[in-house]
């Protein structure tokens, strides 16, 4: 009898106790990384490609070993891209359509960022009549594909004089960043507490005083995704760049097009390379630099619809 | 003018839903109503209305005597205390304290001064320069208090300012609450959908369902005399018992039960003969010694014990309903037990089935 309960006793003390140990070689484990692993290297062979190719100089490049690093690196293809490459007619590289991407992006987003954050502001708290009609109107408006409106805003800035001009050029990213944006906006200020709006209210501050004092200082994560998703989409815009301007204002995306697409006797891969990367460089950095930001401002904005 | 809030025929729409309807509601200068309800009930609603941050459908709202039914909500004279504190989170408490009045324009010397003596009387002023992140749920909701403070109003509004603490801080800042009434002598009004809350803080209390007013009285009247079923089971825990019966010759019969209503006080006019409910608090069914002052009595089975420490409750069945009794918490009794129960008639409620007013 005492053996019996004894035995029981121990068997409880001998039992399962403390995490439960896992296996670091399960087949789920297996299935998860090995997927991750192939999904990487499918993305980084291509960059990696880019980036030796860059390096080398064209004797090398003509042997086609694609994947051999380079025997000589030299930088020469980069500095050839940045300020010696053909585009048509001129060969000046793409410093000029990198300056010309400097000065498109900073104003649009500047401005599409703050006009927009304000409707969101708007939208979200001071329930206007007819804001419901707005907000549909304004997510219908993030649907239409851009081809649709490309000729009339061409004769719309004609006649405004601005065809062909970066101011042109800027106001067709602004309008056209608006709808996703102020979208972006409305749902992060809807998802702030609304008694903090309230509050507010009862001391007073009014529709500028709560947006600039109290709402502002609370949305540094959503104005940091705003910012990313315009300058890597203005950046990266070669539609409207190619339509709305000229050839001395033709924005970086195009130059490169340009440079890569201009068949002058061989084609030098290696500057196209350096060309692309440079190009990409833009993005690329705001997004290392910002990733998590990024991701926290995302997640923000995405509740509540 | 000696009401500091009134409010008159007071409609609020939203869509088709009628959440106010012909309310009206009168309170003095220096009182404290609380507004009591379930959710959904329309207390926050009213309480939105009368800070103006709510535009009305229909009706006035008169504070100080003035109709303030389209003036903004920092033209009204009132402060508010949110649930969920509804602090600056960039500001430090004292920037939070100083914001109301940095918008009114007031001079620098007379903030510091405002603010000085908030933080005095609320016990924060260690705090001043601290962010409402760094404060713990009880401080953050006494800077909240604060701010409707400093802005020297004489209406305090209070919209459920206790739920998101926990049992043992919503005690201590209940009776912080009340204290700081005393002191100030303001109007307050306060929202809260729980009873305890309401009966120790009110002077009044107005019960309210479905967008109006059950009964508003104080809160002993509330408790002893509930206008109606609804406010009768809403008020008190563990709820009122309900049992069926009919009033034949000025007594109750339960089912050979007969309770003597002679003591009982009816509303005006309600007296008479039929379908009746009796309605018994579980605290005023006496067992043991308390006996004596019992004019009815009656033996049951127990069926069920829950022991709470202060007090125990038993389950069990009065004329074939169930009910449930307080007893003392030292009582010994088990399940199968029989106990001797009784009651005071005059302190049972009366409730027309039919109506379900109070007879």
């Amino acid at each position: 009898m005492a053996d019996a309960l004894e035995s029981k006793t121990t068997s409880l003390r001998d039992g399962p106790r403390g995490p439960k140990p896992r296996r670091t070689f399960s087949r789920r484990n297996i299935l998860l990384y090995g997927t991750l692993f192939v999904i990487a290297v499918y993305y980084a062979i291509p960059l990696y490609v880019m980036i030796v190719t860059s390096l080398k100089g064209m004797p090398e490049v003509r042997l086609g070993n694609i994947f051999s690093p380079p025997l000589e690196i030299t930088f020469a293809p980069w500095v050839k891209a940045w300020s010696e490459a053909c585009t048509g007619l001129t060969c000046r590289g793409l410093s000029i359509g990198f300056w010309n991407s400097v000065r498109i992006t900073i104003p649009s987003v500047i401005i599409s960022t703050i006009i927009a954050s304000v409707n969101g502001y708007g939208l979200a708290n001071w329930r206007f009549k007819g804001a419901n009609v707005f907000f549909t109107i304004l997510i219908f408006g993030s649907f239409i594909p851009y081809q649709v409106l490309l000729y009339p805003v061409v004769i719309l800035l004609r006649e405004i004089g601005l065809y062909g001009d970066l101011a042109g050029l800027v106001i067709v990213h602004t309008i056209f960043g608006m709808p996703i944006l102020t979208l972006l906006f409305r749902n992060y200020f809807s998802s702030l507490p609304e008694e903090l709006f309230k509050a507010a209210r009862v001391d007073g501050a009014g529709f500028w005083g709560i947006f600039l004092r109290v709402m502002l200082p609370m949305s540094i994560p959503i104005f940091a995704v705003a910012i990313i998703l315009q300058v890597t989409g203005i950046w990266n815009d070669f539609l409207f760049g190619v339509v709305y301007t000229g050839p001395e204002s033709y924005p970086m995306t195009v130059a490169l097009n340009n440079i890569v697409n201009s068949t002058q006797g061989v084609v030098e891969y290696n500057v196209n390379m350096a060309a692309t990367i440079i190009t990409g460089l833009v993005p690329l950095t705001i997004y290392f630099v910002s990733g998590k930001l990024f991701v926290r401002g995302i997640a923000a904005g995405a509740v509540k619809g | 003018m000696n009401y500091a809030v009134e409010i008159k025929d007071l409609d609020l729409h939203f869509g088709n839903v009628k959440v106010l309807q012909q309310l009206n509601l009168d309170i003095h200068k220096g009182e404290f109503l609380v507004l009591l309800g379930s959710s959904g009930c329309g207390k926050s609603t009213l309480l939105n209305c009368i800070a103006g941050l709510l535009e009305v459908t229909d009706g006035q709202i008169f504070i100080g005597g003035k109709n303030v039914t389209w003036a903004e909500p920092s033209e009204r004279g009132i402060g508010m205390v949110f649930q969920s504190y509804a602090l600056y989170p960039q500001m430090t408490v004292e920037g939070n304290l100083s914001f109301g009045l940095r918008n009114a324009g007031m001079p620098r010397p007379e903030i510091s001064e405002r603010v000085k003596r908030a933080a005095g009387i609320l016990q924060i002023e260690p705090l001043l320069k601290r962010k409402p992140a760094a404060l713990s749920g009880g401080q953050r909701q006494r800077v909240a208090i604060g701010r409707a403070l400093v802005r020297d109003v004489d209406v305090f509004l209070f919209d459920e300012p206790l739920s998101n603490l926990d049992a043992k801080l919503r005690a201590e800042l209940r009776v912080e609450i009340k204290r700081l009434h005393d002191q100030l002598d303001n109007t307050m009004i306060y929202v809260t959908h729980d009873q305890i809350e309401a009966m120790t803080l009110a002077d009044r209390i107005a019960i309210m369902k479905e967008g109006k007013i059950m009964q508003l009285a104080s809160p002993n009247e509330i408790y002893n005399r509930p206008r109606n079923l609804y406010v009768a089971d809403f008020i008190g825990s563990p709820s009122m018992n309900f049992l069926e019966g009919e009033i034949k010759a000025g007594k109750f019969h339960l089912e050979g039960i007969v309770i003597p209503l002679d003591g009982y006080e009816f509303v005006e006019g309600s007296r008479r003969e039929g379908k009746a409910i009796i309605g018994l608090r579980p605290e005023h069914l006496v067992t043991g010694d308390n006996l004596a002052s019992a004019a009815v009595r009656t033996k049951v089975d127990v069926e069920l014990v829950e022991p709470m420490g202060s007090d125990t409750l038993i389950y069990t069945k009065l004329a074939g309903r169930p009910i449930h009794v307080r007893m003392d918490g030292q009582a010994q009794v088990s399940p199968g037990d029989k106990v001797e129960i009784g009651f005071q008639p005059e302190r049972a409620s009366l409730f027309d089935p039919v109506t379900e007013d109070r007879l």
